[in-house]
């Protein structure tokens, strides 16, 4: 197909329009309100004129430049790209379940509430809490809001000192961040050469001021965290809370349970466990699981069952508030509880026994050719680092790995590796994809030593090659001026 | 066997060969024994599609969708353009994951790209980020900035402001020590005598809404001469399809622009996901949470576009981030994108003067009964506020029973307003819908 370069600003030409209305006919005399002069535009709108074809093929061609989940494999670890089920995008659409205002009267949106209800009962099943609140639009905001729930916690117990949150190094960046935006202060510590917490790092920062812990079980570097009880243990005798970012629940699922592990709060990605898009970047869904304890403390409104009946309560005085308008990403929670439906309880559980499957298949065959982080069985993913090379760096195996086809692994991240390439297959690609990818990157190593220069140049058959991201961020150029 | 999980025993088995090992379940044998989940989910077995889609029926006909809406209050009921969700729909856009790689992500790229240019045009501000969650999150996102950069620890906000955004702004203001005042209202607008008496040198930003809550347009230039403290920023809240008859904010001097653009062809999707959006100055780029496009050029010297200025971001700069913003709105920012390409210039007027010619045309016919008065004199443009006799929730449910949606009732929100209820007409309804639902509202 010939190259497609442009921008539908550049499409443009005055007179078009791609968007039509029925007419209406109202007598001027009608509209007694007229907006004063000062008020209205002074200026042309600025938007681009294209007629409904010309927007079409541009978008559609645009569409034909991006690699997603069903174009091929997308190994991003802690992303947890699994497939998208279509039958979610139909649910989706259903008319009589999202043509529905928010500010509907309770009884008229009764199988919504119910809906969202049973999300809340089994997402509260899979992770063992007492209570779920879906009202955060994204994993970070679930972070934020739960560490919300922490602080409101122990202000209630009239605990002001409580102000450090303790997070692993090896955390997501959104927890310090997600920390300090709620007036904590972060501590971080260290892990151990075998990727675990060091608990003796973390038994210097238990007093008073501790508020509380968060860690990703499994963590960033694909491993369970064996000495979790201990660590629970020592956190809530220091009067602390513990906190679960939920990003790789897709490994556990009907294995174990954060809720029993101890911990008191938690958020889940919908996009990520439960197979809703990432639509690009968003949107996702963070809904929180707690224990009962946290429970007052819930942003509102809380859906609730009485005599058969769903409502929402605001009427909870110890609240945080409200985080979002309305009751969260509720086209999101819909195709969440289609998959979970779609899969049921032993369905999830299978899933995450093949997410870990699969991972620890492509380690085992990886592990012999590329360096590895930690050498211990891993959970969903597992991270490999930068082989020895006087030029080539993770980013340039990367860049080839686009010349094969493929979405490149999540690379420098974990940031406690060097040169981290972290791989998670998930559960719905086949042995052949996963064999397939494992070639590409035994190729990739044998060009190494035998090629450098075809790895250092890559990519070399995308419709782009490397950008100058310095570029980007020198001359900004955000918005098109035509 | 689950239709989305393609290993076949064969292959368990072989893949456990390789391991080394015999059963999947050793896999787990690292999780402590007491940790280990002994019982299975008590979640149901799996469901057909046959059945689930028989499920989601039953579920449908407990609400009551489709109806005629007449109900606005921050969820907008315009029409969605066929176009739009057939292109949102391409898998290549919605299966996507975020543009880290841009050589394989053009598309998602160049996209927002166009939505932060269309935004920044559509608000008069020098540029955009790649979308938000919703307004409200937006509106206190923006309050974050103004924060920030004047390091100073309170906020103003005047009570026209949606009740939902003020709320959401008062819990992220609670957990930063960041204090909220509120401005009273004077006849439905912000009242600029009380605007005047508390904001202080103390004052970190100035949130107002145009058109605001009640559907009003505020004069925007007087609330920024007002606004004398240059530190101070100056938030302001707007429809992005109001811009298509209104000075942008831009003009009257905003540093900070927000807003939902739920508008375009997000839907009403019963609350979300919906779309928040910011524009700002260029002095303010580098304190503007969420990711941000940039173009730039690749080797061979194309035109290209990469995700920039990440190093504000939680991903390099954890807890020194700007924001904890880790996703955007990617899609319903796409949406957007397309259906503003769809509208363009005409289309947008057309729109907006829809919406402002057939709201006055609901009013007048509501008025024509007798039985209600219009309760703030002054101009709107999608929304106002009508007063009756009796209490609003008595005549939505009678409305609701013939299929209407009827106005927002608003004393549960400003107790002052009794039986007021914030009536919305946007661009999809019909005359003949606007005649029988006035009609109804005189007969109860």
């Amino acid at each position: 197909m010939r190259e497609y370069n442009k921008l539908i600003f550049e499409i443009s030409k005055k007179g078009r329009c791609g968007y039509s209305l029925p007419e209406f006919e109202v007598e001027n005399s009608i509209i007694n309100l007229e907006i004063p002069k000062n008020l209205l535009k002074t200026k042309d709108i600025k938007l681009p004129e294209v007629s409904e074809n010309g927007v079409v093929r541009h978008y559609t061609r645009l569409s034909n430049k991006n690699f997603g989940l069903d174009t091929g494999f997308y190994p991003l670890g802690s992303c947890t790209m699994k497939y998208n089920p279509k039958i979610n995008e139909v649910i989706a659409r259903n008319s009589k379940m999202v043509n529905l205002h928010p500010y509907q009267p309770e009884e008229s949106v009764q199988g919504a509430l119910e809906m969202m209800y049973e999300v809340e009962t089994d997402l509260a099943e899979v992770a063992g809490m007492d209570q779920v609140s879906l009202q955060p639009a994204a994993g970070s905001h679930g972070e934020m809001t739960g560490l919300m729930l922490i602080k409101a916690y122990h202000e209630k117990n009239g605990d002001f000192k409580r102000k450090n949150i303790i997070l692993p190094d090896s955390a997501h960046g959104t927890n310090p961040s997600s920390a300090q935006i709620v007036g904590y202060n972060v501590i971080e510590i260290k892990s151990t050469p075998e990727g675990d917490v060091d608990v003796e790092a973390l038994k210097e920062h238990l007093n008073d001021e501790l508020a509380g812990f968060m860690l990703t079980n499994p963590s960033t570097l694909g491993i369970f965290e064996s000495n979790i009880k201990e660590i629970s243990t020592l956190i809530h005798d220091a009067g602390g809370l513990l906190y679960y970012d939920g990003a790789n629940m897709n490994a556990i699922m009907g294995k174990a349970r954060p809720g029993d592990m101890g911990f008191d709060v938690m958020h889940y990605n919908l996009h990520k466990t439960f197979s809703t898009p990432h639509g690009g970047g968003g949107p996702g869904c963070g809904a929180i699981g707690f224990k009962n304890k946290l429970a007052p403390f819930q942003p509102v409104p809380v859906i609730e069952k009485t005599n058969n009946k769903y409502h929402l309560n605001y009427d909870k005085p110890d609240s945080i508030g409200k985080v979002r308008s309305f009751y969260g990403n509720y086209g999101v929670i819909l195709r969440a509880y289609t998959y979970i439906l779609t899969m049921g309880g032993s369905g999830l559980q299978t899933a995450s026994e093949t997410a870990v499957l699969n991972a620890n298949y492509m380690m085992a065959k990886l592990k012999e050719h590329y360096p590895i982080a930690v050498d211990r069985v891993c959970k969903h993913e597992f991270v490999l680092t930068e082989p020895e090379h006087e030029k080539i760096t993770t980013l340039d195996i990367a860049k080839r790995l686009l010349d094969f086809g493929y979405h490149p692994p999540t690379i420098y991240f974990p940031l406690i590796v060097k040169g981290a390439m972290m791989i998670e297959p998930t559960e719905t690609e086949s042995k052949e994809t996963m064999d397939e990818f494992i070639d590409a990157m035994i190729t990739i190593k044998k060009e190494m030593k035998e090629d450098p220069e075809v790895v250092l140049s890559a990519p070399r058959n995308t419709l782009i090659k490397r950008i100058d991201e310095g570029k980007a961020a020198r001359d900004i150029i955000v918005t098109h001026s035509w | 066997m689950y239709r989305y999980i393609p290993a076949t025993e064969d292959d368990r088995k072989e893949m456990l060969g390789v391991i080394g090992i015999n059963n999947v379940d050793e896999l787990f044998n690292d999780i402590p024994k007491d940790l280990k989940q002994s019982q299975p989910l008590n979640i149901g077995a799996p469901m057909s599609e046959i059945e689930l889609k028989k499920r989601i029926e039953e579920l449908g006909n407990k609400n009551s969708s489709d109806l005629i809406c007449f109900r606005g209050a921050g969820a907008y009921d315009h029409y969605i353009p066929a176009a739009v969700d057939h292109l949102i729909s391409r898998s290549e856009f919605y299966t996507a994951y975020t543009p880290y790689q841009p050589e394989i992500s053009q598309g998602t790229l160049q996209c927002i790209f166009e939505y932060q240019t269309m935004i920044a045009n559509l608000t008069g501000m020098f540029a955009s980020n790649a979308s938000m969650y919703d307004g409200a999150t937006s509106a206190a996102e923006g309050a974050m900035v103004a924060a920030t950069v004047t390091k100073r620890k309170e906020i103003v906000v005047s009570k026209s402001v949606n009740p939902e955004t003020r709320k959401v702004l008062k819990t992220y203001c609670k957990f930063r020590d960041i204090e909220v005042v509120e401005v009273e209202l004077d006849e439905g607008v912000t009242s600029i005598k009380d605007l005047k008496d508390k904001i202080s040198d103390k004052t970190a930003g100035v949130i107002v809404q145009s058109p605001n809550f009640f559907g009003i347009i505020e004069d925007l230039d007087e609330i920024r001469e007002n606004i004398t403290d240059k530190k101070t920023k100056y938030i302001v809240y707007t429809d992005l399809v109001a811009m298509g008859m209104l000075k942008t904010p831009g003009e009257s001097g905003a540093d900070i622009v927000v807003g939902d653009a739920q508008s375009f062809s997000s839907g009403l999707a019963y609350g979300g996901p919906y779309l928040g959006f910011m524009a700002i100055t260029k002095e303010l780029i580098r304190k503007m949470p969420g990711r941000i496009v940039g173009e730039s050029v690749d080797q061979d010297g194309k035109r290209s576009y990469v995700l920039t200025l990440q190093a504000r971001e939680q991903h390099i700069r954890r807890y020194k981030a700007t924001s904890n913003i880790c996703s955007n709105h990617a899609l319903n920012a796409l949406a957007a994108t397309i259906c503003m390409g769809l509208l363009g210039k005409v289309g947008l007027e057309k729109m907006a003067e829809q919406c402002y010619k057939k709201s006055n045309y609901t009013l007048s016919k509501i008025l024509e009964t007798g039985r209600y008065k219009l309760k703030f004199n002054r101009p709107f443009f999608k929304e106002f506020v009508i007063e009756g006799e009796e209490s609003p929730e008595i005549i939505n449910e009678k409305l609701l029973k013939n299929g209407i949606l009827g106005g927002y009732p608003l004393e549960k929100e400003y107790p002052e307003l009794k039986n007021t209820s914030l009536v919305c007409t946007t661009e999809k309804r019909s005359k003949l819908e606007i005649d029988s639902f006035a009609k109804r509202m005189g007969e109860i």
